[in-house]
């Protein structure tokens, strides 16, 4: 399974998102410390989930650190967060 | 881990600075791109801060994840609190809140105009 995929099943199980974008941005790292060779190093993940509300910023990102632990000390180099509750979804405009 | 040298060593940084940077490299050459965005944010705010660069020692490196219970670097502190990494950083700069929280917690930029 791709790193990706495993972000996606694991994300999906604890969090129950509502939206889960998974965007793999290691080609505009490759070359630099950090990014591996066969890529999928450095990811930004953008979740709107109902466990968010009401949750500090520190703390649903704290969430999906632990979520992703094995990742984390793993293949993710680096990891770039948006965490939203669906209110805030709507308020930025998504549908 | 709360009596370990390295947790020790962290806090006495966090309580004797107001604004503590945990990154990889310093200031004028950030290692890694999630710090130098922080450090610009900061500089943009003319807030002076201490960096800690974590690649010049691996008990820091590791220690500050056990610490804050957040696994990368960058990470800021301001009086002694955890407020976030790069992602955080940059959305509480963006909306305000982060020249919010430093005026609050009675942290001024220098003021550049009275200079």
């Amino acid at each position: 399974m791709s790193v990706a995929d495993k972000i996606k099943e694991k994300l999906a199980a604890e969090l129950n998102p509502q939206k889960l974008t998974i965007i793999d941005e290691s080609v505009k790292h490759a070359g630099h410390a950090g990014a591996r060779p066969e890529g999928e190093s450095h990811f930004r993940v953008e979740i709107v989930a109902e466990v968010f509300d009401g949750l500090s910023r520190v703390e649903r990102q704290r969430r999906v650190y632990a979520a992703l632990a094995d990742e984390l000390t793993g293949p993710i180099h680096a990891l770039s967060l948006a965490t939203l509750s669906p209110n805030e979804d709507l308020a930025q405009g998504g549908q | 881990m709360s009596d370990s040298p390295i947790s020790e060593k962290i806090s006495a940084e966090i309580t004797a600075n107001d604004v503590v940077l945990f990154m990889k490299g310093n200031p004028v050459f950030p290692q890694c791109g999630f710090s130098a965005a922080v450090v610009e944010i900061l500089g943009r705010l003319s807030i002076p801060f201490k960096s800690v660069d974590v690649l010049e020692d691996m008990e820091i490196r590791e220690g500050i994840k056990q610490f804050s219970n957040w696994p990368t670097i960058p990470q800021l502190y301001v009086k002694g609190e955890f407020v976030g990494g790069c992602d955080i950083i940059k959305e509480m700069f963006e909306n305000g809140e982060l020249s919010e929280l430093l005026s609050g917690k009675g942290i001024d930029a220098k003021n550049e105009t009275a200079a």
